[in-house]
């Protein structure tokens, strides 16, 4: 066994202090094996040891929480003895070294954090963030990375079979060196169905099943200390490679395995491997678990028990068994053609106990080990800004021009090249698909349908992190709103730069503490998610990147869509054309893609009044008064009126009445808005009346164009055609691909 | 009418075949698992879509070692009704129920979207119950869906009146926009477009269901 030095401990980044916790936890000082757990366990990615202290801040109670934070998935309660389960993650460093097994591995590891609970997933969407595709020196790279993320996902899902129902996608120069690959994933099962990741029953067997255990994805720091190279000669890649089909096996077999009721307990091996599955379950048990390392199945021979211990090897699961009926599960897994060996016990002494051909090689108590990691309580400032408030003078020459701007940007263009590589209605459940405010998937044998909304804005975050994060939480449920489903539940994942900055972590906690506020406002608590932080090169953090996904719940139904239908329609603008200043112009697209420039606030919100236009909202979609309904958001008024003419290739005239600049008017992203075009022009404006909020009749849709005019004087006309054909190719132009096959 | 639908430890579409024919049509659905050799009776067996055995190797080309294909084929042999789709009709293909070969689109991307298809001949039991002329909104899903076959073997399909369905704008360079091919005995289709996602309002397309209705039509005929 090596010795544990100090330049050891500090290869496994922890710290002389954490290093002395260790040493009182234990009683005695590590060996190399116990160092490398403790060193994983506690690592940012598994313990929140900076977000933690924050996160509590977050509200996880409601009424239909029946798993909060802490398990490998929330948990709500849909009704009728029916559950879903749903997280979000990041794979964020790997898909930026290996694009491809990068983000197929992020797509692997939160279905499995899914079906360990017992729920079939039925739903993945995506947020990306990548660095601009004509950037002058990282162009080329991020086309190859864009490219390769969206095909790793792409191999994944389709081949597991969920269906990838949407997303986003964003550009930027902050992610030219670290882009965001942030997937979220959603499964459906009975409340009866429920399994946690807890060990429970002192003599119960513990059950390894999979694939088999390699030397891939051990921790890369830990790899370069000079000990540990005397044993592994070279450096191992420390991007996993995902296997779909052995995914999609291991799915059905644990919901077959579970369906037996010999299973008491099961959790994914994914980051931190078998370490982190043994040390949990036996702590959220109260109990320990011991395996011997020589019954593990391996893919490779001379494996150390440091690298058994640490591997991220994909597709593995552990669980446990009901003493005496382990043959049934045995039986489950040779049925589907997959490795299942019993490989320990769960004991009642609390000790997470390695030995490896009986002698023993690690012995730690799991409760410490997974839940006392070193907590901090990191100092923070003001967050990092370095634009100013002021808004320099903008205006525009050419209005239909800037239109058009927006039109080819990457942010706005028709992501269709991205979501036509997924298959995104296997299952035949996907009611709304990609490309619209929330996608929809209904569940099988209930009337019941799942809406999904997921957004971030690092631009606006990174002006102001507390007012942009209640932004986007109230975005989330106005696109809900638009599909005339409730929201019920939220996951979010915080992607950040390094925590040890104190502007850096202001942002961060800023960020936590605006989605708390607004998730509790909306009735959206937080039933789990991901920090993702230190996603810096070089010294450049990325934009403070909070996503969140937020679910809702509405009868089953064809939502409205945001394409006009018909000529000769009212197009409703619900909740009025809003107020906004220059200073809450600078993190538009508009700034953005027109001025090339960030300055200024985000803009205001007053939630009570974004509440009620949510209600009416959903009151006029439900009643079916709604032809198609759409939020405004990134790129304003005139984006999501040109937005309803792409599909169907209807126009509209459109004449507003308004004090407000013409770029302010038509480009400003204050919240609270809603186009709606209808044929029942007065009952809409009833329910809105009700509500106390203007319902404005600003036009017709109908015509080949799409014309907006303010107070009679024209601000915008163009062809619906012209402006549809730089939508829909610039994205496959940017990447140099071919449009069609 | 009964239908048996094999699965596969890489079908994905399995259940997808099972509810549209049990729960949207109201017929029979059994499922049959990959190493039985049981058909449990059916009238017409679907091979489904998905990645029969992970298809790293090329698709289908395991699926037609597999138990159950031995069993299917002698189906087939005598005149049982066999409906590959997408991996079913890479896996029929694999196993000489069909001429040809699906290779990669051409775009060498993986598509899914909804696309057009028209149904070339109305003489099969797949196809029987579509209107003459009719243009079906049918999706696609499938990265290696580009029908393949020497000039020879496709002027034989098209002599024999052997193609089933055509793309109205290919999209994955198939030769002659071939969607779909049936065997000389009639009794065999497969095709890369999935009728089993048009059959309900709800998920975007009824088109689909012509598809099983000409099936029950024929099946009911025949017995």
């Amino acid at each position: 066994m090596n010795e544990v030095t100090p330049e050891v401990v500090q290869a496994h980044q922890l710290t002389p202090d954490e290093y002395q916790r260790i040493i009182a936890i234990l009683g005695r000082e590590p060996n190399l094996t116990e160092l490398g757990i403790f060193s994983v366990m506690w690592s940012e990615h598994c313990s929140y040891k900076s977000s933690r202290l924050h996160l509590k801040k977050l509200p996880t109670k409601g009424p239909r929480v029946v798993c909060g934070p802490g398990e490998n998935a929330g948990i709500l309660d849909i009704g009728d003895g029916w559950c879903i389960a749903f997280k979000i993650e990041s794979h964020n460093h790997p898909s930026f070294i290996e694009p491809f097994q990068g983000a197929a591995t992020g797509v692997g590891g939160i279905l499995r954090d899914i079906f360990t609970m017992g729920a079939r997933p039925i739903a993945v969407m995506d947020a990306l963030r990548f660095g601009p595709l004509d950037d002058a020196q990282c162009g080329a790279r991020n086309q190859r990375i864009v490219s390769g993320v969206v095909e790793g996902i792409a191999h994944y899902g389709n081949c597991f079979g969920v269906p990838t129902v949407g997303g986003e996608c964003v550009f930027e120069p902050s992610y030219n060196g670290n882009p965001l690959v942030n997937v979220f994933a959603l499964g459906v099962f009975k409340r009866d169905q429920i399994f946690y990741g807890q060990a429970t029953g002192a003599g119960n067997p513990v059950i390894y099943v999979g694939a088999k255990t390699g030397r891939d994805g051990i921790h890369g720091a830990s790899m370069a200390s000079a000990e540990f190279t005397e044993e592994s000669k070279q450096k191992r890649p420390n991007v996993q490679v995902g296997d779909p089909f052995m995914e999609k096996l291991l799915m059905e077999a644990c919901i077959e395995a579970m369906a037996t009721g010999a299973v008491s307990g099961i959790q994914d091996m994914g980051a931190a491997g078998l370490t982190c599955s043994t040390c949990e379950m036996g702590s959220r048990g109260g109990t320990g678990i011991e395996i011997d390392l020589a019954l593990v199945p391996q893919r490779e021979t001379g494996m150390t028990p440091y690298e058994i211990m640490l591997s991220e090897s994909q597709e593995r699961m552990l669980l446990v068994a009901y003493k005496g009926r382990e043959q049934e599960v045995l039986n489950v897994f040779k049925k589907w053609g997959l490795d299942a060996v019993i490989i320990g016990r769960v004991n009642d002494d609390g000790m997470m106990r390695v030995r490896n051909h009986g002698t023993v090689v690690a012995e730690i108590p799991s409760r410490q080990l997974a839940d006392e990691a070193p907590l901090y309580n990191r100092p923070y400032t003001k967050p990092l800004r370095e634009v100013p408030v002021e808004a320099p003078a903008f205006a525009s020459k050419n209005l239909k021009a800037d239109l058009l701007k927006l039109a080819a940007s990457g942010d706005l263009c028709d992501k269709r090249w991205i979501w036509e590589q997924y298959d995104y209605m296997v299952r035949t459940n996907t009611v709304s698909g990609p490309g619209l405010d929330a996608a929809i998937v209904r569940v099988k044998g209930t009337e019941t349908s799942i809406a999904m909304a997921l957004d971030g804005n690092g631009r606006q975050t990174y002006l102001d992190p507390r007012l942009s994060s209640k932004l986007l939480v109230a975005e989330c449920c106005r696109n809900l709103a638009c599909v005339g489903a409730e929201p019920i539940g939220t996951t979010n994942n915080l992607n950040f730069g390094n925590p040890e900055r104190p502007e850096i972590m202001a942002q961060l906690v800023e960020s936590i503490e605006g989605i708390a506020e607004a998730c509790e406002f909306f009735e959206a608590p937080i039933t789990g998610g991901n920090v993702s932080l230190y996603n810096e090169t070089l010294g450049e953090p990325i934009f403070p990147s909070p996503v969140l996904g937020i679910v809702g719940l509405m009868k089953t139904t064809l939502p409205p869509g945001i394409a006009y239908r018909a000529a000769e329609r009212d197009i409703v603008l619900i909740g009025g054309v809003g107020t906004a200043n220059n200073v809450e112009m600078g993190g538009t697209q508009y700034a953005k893609q027109v001025t090339g420039q960030l300055w200024g606030l985000p803009p205001r919100i007053d939630l009570e009044f974004e509440k009620r236009v949510q209600a009416a909202t959903r009151e006029i979609v439900i009643a079916g008064l709604a032809e198609t309904a759409h939020d405004i958001s990134q790129g304003g008024l005139a984006w999501a009126l040109a937005e309803g003419t792409f599909a169907n290739g209807v126009g509209a005239a459109i004449q507003l009445d308004s004090e407000l600049g013409p770029e302010v008017l038509l480009f400003h992203e204050g919240p609270s808005r809603v186009i709606v075009s209808t044929a029942n022009l007065a009952k809409v404006q009833a329910i809105c009346d009700r509500h106390n909020v203007p319902a404005l009749a600003i036009g017709k849709t109908g015509s080949d164009r799409l014309t907006i005019a303010n107070r009679g004087q024209s601000l915008i006309d163009v062809r619906v055609s012209e402006i549809r054909e730089i939508w829909s190719t610039a994205l496959a132009s940017a990447l140099h691909a071919e449009t069609h096959a | 009418m009964r239908f048996g639908v094999v699965v596969f430890p890489g079908s994905n579409c399995d259940h997808d075949a099972w509810y549209a024919t049990s729960r949207n049509l109201g017929h029979d659905a059994e499922y049959l698992w990959h190493s039985d050799t049981d058909l449990k009776g059916s009238d017409c067996v679907i091979l489904p879509g998905g990645f029969s055995y992970g298809d790293y190797l090329r698709c289908g080309a395991i699926a037609k070692f597999s138990p159950i294909m031995s069993a299917v084929k002698r189906f087939a042999a005598e005149g049982g009704l066999v409906f590959g789709i997408c991996n079913g009709f890479q896996i029929l293909t694999e196993c000489g129920l069909l001429p040809g070969v699906l290779v990669r689109n051409r775009g060498l991307r993986f598509i899914c979207k909804e696309v057009r298809l028209t149904a070339a001949t109305r003489n099969s039991p797949f196809t029987n119950a579509i209107p003459a002329g009719a243009e079906l909104r049918i999706p696609i899903a499938h990265g290696e869906g580009c029908y393949t076959a020497d000039e020879r073997t496709l002027d034989e399909l098209e002599a024999e009146d052997r193609v089933a369905f055509r793309y109205v704008e290919n999209p994955n360079g198939s030769l002659r926009d071939i969607a779909g091919v049936l065997n000389a005995g009639r009794n065999v289709l497969g095709m890369m477009p999935h009728p089993e996602r048009a059959t309900e309002p709800l998920v975007g397309s009824t088109d689909g269901l012509a598809v099983f209705r000409s099936l029950i039509a024929a099946c009911s005929v025949a017995k």
